[in-house]
């Protein structure tokens, strides 16, 4: 049954949330902590583990594959909501940190990526 | 136009459905013809859906670019919060646990790095614009950060709100420009593995943009992004009205 799969989604997104309110309050920080990021992770170990075989095998996994398909036409929507208005009237200030912000995030991206590539080499030659 | 308005209204979100699936095709079409595939179809989609919002917000005067427009407010429904995280967990579906275990550590520097390195670019830019007040250099850091972590830490240090607009705009500008900028850069920073995709959700942060950035660049690249970049505003609303407000605030 589809709405297993879409089920089972619901489940992993509503608990995740819930972990990352709970964490939010235990760190005294008004923002949901990685509570999508937390859900991904129950899907990952639910469609990765035999009990949960029924709910992620078949039509039930074409309940999940959908809305994974749907999510490019859900980005393009919510780029037309965005306040794109207000990022450009917020004046050169806030261009001028925003580009460069970027710019030095994407520079850090090839860098960052080598520790990770050199750590897992290193385990793997273990 | 009265029966138009009532019938669109009455079903927005299946108006936006139709909507969004018109500029989705167009796009790859455009993409096709014009650009003969060198440009992504959904990087297209996602520039019309934010030329869209400007020109909607423009009409309007609202903050929710197109959704504001009365026979279009559907488009809120399908791009606001809930849809978004309900498909990025949905594309969790088929990850392979052991790419998420090669990428943990570089994950998890990137994500500190990341709320790092953008707060203090945007602060040493308050500064280069004549802010010494700490509370708004901090607040201005923070929105250099993500949008919510400018005005969360904006309102812990009880800034004025003139200060976290400006912090939301830094943010914005950041998160629209990731869209943007994500697939024409790809290629010159490595952006092509799951690992890669991991470092870059947790260096950019925006989720917003790492979305539709890597969206536009390779979708299955998309959870692995999503999972490290989710994580980065809770850090972000962790470390901006507490550490970096210090440090800030030794400084000057």
């Amino acid at each position: 049954m589809i709405v297993y799969g879409v089920a089972l989604l619901s489940a992993c997104l509503i608990l995740g949330m819930l972990i990352g309110e709970l964490l939010g309050v235990a760190l005294g920080v008004q923002a949901n902590v990685g509570g999508v990021g937390t859900a991904m992770l129950f899907l990952v170990l639910a469609s990765n583990s035999d009990k949960f075989k029924a709910l992620v095998d078949g039509a039930s996994g074409t309940g999940i594959q959908f809305w994974s398909a749907m999510y490019i036409p859900i980005v393009v929507a919510m780029a037309a909501r965005q306040n794109v208005v207000a990022a450009f009237e917020g004046g050169m200030l806030a261009v001028v940190a925003g580009v460069a912000a970027v710019i030095v995030s994407f520079a850090l991206v090839p860098v960052i990526s080598k520790i990770g590539n050199s750590g897992t080499t290193s385990e793997e030659s273990q | 136009m009265e029966i138009l308005e009532t019938v669109f209204v009455r079903n927005s979100l299946v108006v936006a459905f139709a909507v969004v699936g018109l500029t989705i095709w167009i796009s790859y079409f455009l993409a096709d013809k014009l650009t003969k595939g060198r440009i992504h179809g959904s990087a297209i989609a996602i520039a019309l859906g934010l030329l869209a919002a400007y020109f909607g917000g423009k009409a309007t005067g609202g903050s929710t670019g197109v959704a504001d427009i009365t026979l279009l407010g559907g488009i809120g429904l399908m791009g606001g919060g809930m849809m978004r995280d309900f498909a990025i967990v949905a594309t969790a579906f088929g990850v392979k646990l052991s790419e998420l275990k090669k990428a943990g550590l570089a994950g998890v520097v990137s994500i500190f790095a990341g709320v790092i390195v953008s707060f203090v670019v945007g602060a040493l830019v308050a500064v280069l614009y004549g802010y010494t007040d700490p509370v708004a250099v901090t607040t201005i850091g923070a929105g250099a950060v993500t949008y919510i972590v400018g005005p969360v830490t904006g309102s812990a240090l009880g800034a004025d709100s003139d200060i976290i607009a400006l912090s939301v705009a830094a943010g914005l500008i950041k998160s629209i420009l990731v869209m943007i900028v994500t697939p024409m850069v790809a290629k010159t920073i490595g952006l092509n593995n799951p690992q890669s995709a991991m470092v870059f959700g947790g260096l950019m942060g925006t989720t917003s943009g790492v979305a539709a950035g890597l969206a536009a660049t390779d979708p299955k690249l998309v959870p692995y992004g999503a999972m490290t970049a989710t994580f980065y505003t809770g850090v972000g609303c962790l470390l901006g009205p507490s550490i970096l407000f210090f440090i800030v605030n030794a400084i000057l």
